[in-house]
């Protein structure tokens, strides 16, 4: 199954885990699985609409799916999605 | 050649609270393109003053981008080395900056954000204490004394004392904390109220959910009459609009900054609120809020 890496600032959404296992033959199902195992995820990732925030970029290996197929961008076992914003916010860690 | 910008009228945005006026320090118009020009020229200085810096050191910091700019072409015209810190995902625009003037930096984790950068400059200084000067503009006083000794008082005389609320957004904290202890020295009845991003994913470059980051050492949480959440859609918002309706390009953090001044202006019904525009939206032409 492919893997979603989850940025620090949203894994409180996802019972702390940095990496997820989620199914999908494709970008969009495979984060629709994520939402749906950790549905406090949704409204950070996803306009009212169920588009994604356009800050919300995501990444197969190194490359923005933006410039391959967007959410119809093939993903396969061991293929790596990472969740990234778009611009360097501040907020990650609690190491206070 | 730092500091005295102009403080701009957004009369279209102002006209949706009659009696109401926003006013933006357009902080674009430093040589660096942002406001971070004036911490880092104060700490650079101070750095020299005190002994820290001295030429045969690189000047080394963690930044999302501003920052490192603002080192970058003071350290050019000083004659120092600059080293940065910074999330691999800090737009395309800032990094081509930098290398044009001949910055080496250290990408980190994106998925850190500037928390990841800076325990990466934590880790090299604390490496070759020797080799670096780390200004560590979130702990260094002279980053909130910069907008003390410029920020607070252009905007005192900008307005001729008329100044009812002043807004800024929390990233580092200096910008807050410097201009508005000083607005409250001139006159203790001005409002000032910081802003955060409302949550702890977000879009807004530079900016700092208090609750979940490293909170910076300057930071006072205690100066704020009131802080408020911004959000990312919201700037992107406002961005456009003051492009589409006002003539100036803004940048994101800047775009929060006016929607967060207009939400005051609502709820307080009249006065004179001025807020700090971070940047301009030349860093940003590439996003794709631009093309919804």
């Amino acid at each position: 199954m492919p893997k979603v890496r989850i940025p620090t600032p949203l894994r409180q959404y996802a019972s702390g885990e940095s990496e997820v296992e989620v199914g999908g033959g494709t970008a969009g199902e495979a984060l629709g699985n994520l939402v749906e195992t950790h549905p406090d995820l949704k409204q950070h990732l996803y306009t009212g609409d169920s588009k994604l925030r356009s800050f919300v970029n995501v990444y197969k290996g190194d490359e923005d799916i933006r410039y391959l197929d967007g959410q119809d961008t093939d993903v396969a076992d061991g293929d790596e999605l990472s969740i990234i914003p778009s611009i360097a916010g501040g907020s990650v860690g609690r190491c206070r | 050649m730092v500091g005295d910008t102009p403080l701009l009228e957004f009369p279209s945005i102002s006209a949706e609270v009659p009696g109401a006026t926003i006013l933006g320090k357009a902080e674009m118009q430093n040589p660096g393109g942002s406001v971070k020009d004036r911490p880092a020229l104060w700490m650079i200085r101070d750095g020299e003053r005190t002994g820290k810096l001295t030429p045969e050191k690189t000047i080394l910091d963690a930044t999302s981008g501003n920052t490192g700019i603002a080192y970058a072409w003071i350290g050019a015209a000083l004659g120092y080395k600059v080293k940065l810190c910074m999330p691999k995902n800090a737009s395309e625009e800032r990094k081509k900056i930098l290398k044009a003037y001949g910055v080496d930096f250290v990408l980190t984790d994106p998925g850190e954000g500037s928390d990841g950068a800076i325990r990466e400059a934590r880790k090299l200084y604390a490496e070759e204490p020797d080799k670096y000067f780390y200004p560590d503009q979130y702990s260094n006083p002279a980053n909130p004394r910069s907008h003390y000794e410029s920020t607070g008082p252009e905007i005192w005389e900008q307005t001729d004392g008329e100044i009812t609320h002043f807004v800024a957004g929390l990233g580092t904290s200096g910008t807050f904390v410097g201009t508005a202890t000083r607005l409250k020295e001139y006159n203790p009845d001005i409002k000032v109220i910081s802003f955060e991003p409302e949550s702890a994913f977000h879009g807004l470059e530079g900016m700092k959910h208090m609750e979940s980051a490293i909170v910076p050492e300057i930071y006072d949480p205690s100066i704020a009459d009131e802080n408020l959440g911004a959000s990312t859609e919201e700037a992107y918002e406002m961005v456009k609009r003051v492009a589409r309706e006002e003539g100036v390009l803004i940048g994101i953090s800047a775009g929060a900054a006016i929607a967060t001044s207009l939400r005051v202006a609502r709820e307080v019904g009249s006065g004179t609120i001025a807020t700090i525009l971070c940047d301009g939206a030349d860093k940003y032409l590439s996003e794709s809020f631009w093309e919804e």
